[in-house]
């Protein structure tokens, strides 16, 4: 089956539907999928739920699903860095659900591995644990926290081959690879696509199974903060 | 004078053993790095997913797919390791990093920690904070003593919600340096002042209950 699409509107194509519960990946700017959110912002979808480490940053494509009101729901870490989601969300335009970012990690880790919970130490005694199971292991207190899955994962990788084996650069790889494991469809952009063989099986990040639909990414990378050492 | 940014960063380094693995949290305890003691090697964990974070990059090794938890700029060292989110809070919540760095916006004296949120006011989320908190072995606070309008930031019960509680070991602010008894019920132990405050101007300042042992 072929995996290569011709554009990010095609890979999108056929997957995306009103409610969907769409993971997108990256960590601020480094790793986030900026031509497929591109995408899901020129689609009519609409009540989506974003599952996304931490929303935004000024600028970010990402506030074009919000401008457009194609938001009902984001379960994130950490909406700070951007004014204008965070100005939306105090005047409740969506709900937020907040989620430690590694209970989050955590808990997508184990959507696509097949775990449907797990006791965390994360979050005890905070708004984080209420209506939550809490148990005691070797007298220390946890709460249980379930497994977060999704219809369509969103991720960037630096490299993909035809069978949709991926690779990723330094800090872009963040939330993209477990991202990748916990989602009914996992469409990818990519840097590079490269012929099958190329990419050393040892250092494959994430194997093809777990991708569906591959795009070449052609929007230019950003930098929210730069900061530079003098010489 | 109150310690500035730079004296109260100064004064954290000091927590650093070598061979500590450390993560630092935005803000002062970012400028922590600056502060590293000769002869003490420790390697900064990121947790967007780096350990042996290195410092600001030079012009020509700028890259975008390589910054830290602040969403900065930064560059690798010969050391340096990448890793998933999942891998990264693995190594946080397992009790793999010595010591976590991080500000407040509220600390009570038996180490509750507040920083994420201010309801009605101000929402970023908590990031990876309640996380570090709960699985690093040793916590410090790096905070102003008193907030923007003149309140006290050491309580007796923290009023904002909860990043974690009895988590936090040591806190430093501009005026001086607490212990926290996270265990028990003991008050805030001031061990250390900044330089030219006094113990009158700490206790004028201070909500919590503590006792003075300077060091």
């Amino acid at each position: 089956m072929d995996k290569i699409y011709p554009s990010a509107q095609a890979a999108l194509d056929g997957l995306i539907f009103n409610g969907a519960r769409i993971m997108i990946g990256g960590f601020g700017f480094a790793g986030l999928p900026e031509d497929l959110i591109d995408a899901l912002a020129k689609t009519n979808a609409r009540q989506l739920t974003i599952i996304i480490c931490d929303a935004g940053g000024n600028g970010a494509v990402l506030e074009k699903l919000f401008e457009n009101r194609q938001v009902s729901k984001l379960i994130t870490s950490y909406v700070g860095s951007d004014d204008m989601i965070s100005a939306r969300y105090l005047d409740g335009e969506f709900e937020v659900e907040f989620v430690p970012q590694g209970t989050l990690a955590e808990a997508i880790r184990c959507g696509g591995a097949g775990i449907p919970a797990f006791y965390t130490k994360t979050g005890v005694h905070t708004v984080v644990a209420a209506g939550k199971e809490h148990k005691l292991f070797a007298g220390i207190e946890y709460i249980m926290e379930t497994a977060i899955r999704a219809d369509i994962a969103l991720i960037h990788a630096e490299t993909a081959d035809f069978e949709g084996n991926l690779t990723y650069k330094k800090t872009a790889r963040n939330f993209n690879p477990i991202m990748a494991t916990a989602a009914t469809h996992t469409i990818v952009e990519v840097e590079k696509l490269v012929a099958t063989g190329e990419i050393d099986p040892d250092n494959v990040h994430t194997p093809g199974i777990y991708v569906d639909r591959i795009i070449q990414s052609i929007i230019p990378k950003h930098i929210e903060h730069l900061k530079v050492r003098n010489v | 004078m109150a310690w500035t940014r730079d004296q109260l960063a100064a004064r954290a380094a000091k927590e650093l053993r070598d061979g500590f693995y450390v993560n630092l949290g935005i803000g002062i305890p970012t400028l922590v790095a600056n502060h590293i003691p000769a002869g003490v090697n420790v390697t900064l964990q990121s947790e967007n997913g780096m350990l042996g974070m290195g410092p600001y990059p030079y012009e020509d090794e700028i890259d975008p797919d390589l910054i830290n938890a602040g969403k900065q700029t930064i560059s690798e060292l010969p050391h340096s390791s990448y890793f998933s989110s999942s891998d990264s809070f693995a190594m946080i919540r397992g009790g793999h990093i010595n010591l976590s760095i991080l500000g407040a916006m509220e600390v009570s004296q038996n180490g509750d920690l507040a920083n994420w949120m201010v309801p009605g006011k101000m929402v970023k989320g908590m990031g990876g904070a309640m996380d570090l908190v709960a699985g690093v072995r040793r916590c410090v606070v790096v905070m102003d003593h008193c907030s923007k309008d003149g309140r006290s930031k050491l309580l007796k019960k923290c009023e904002l919600p909860l990043t974690g509680v009895r988590v936090v070991d040591l806190i430093i602010t501009d005026l001086g340096v607490f212990e926290v008894d996270k265990v028990g019920n003991s008050p805030l132990r001031l061990i250390e002042l900044a330089d030219g405050i006094s113990v009158e101007e700490i206790a004028a300042k201070t909500q919590a209950d503590f006792v003075v042992d300077l060091k």
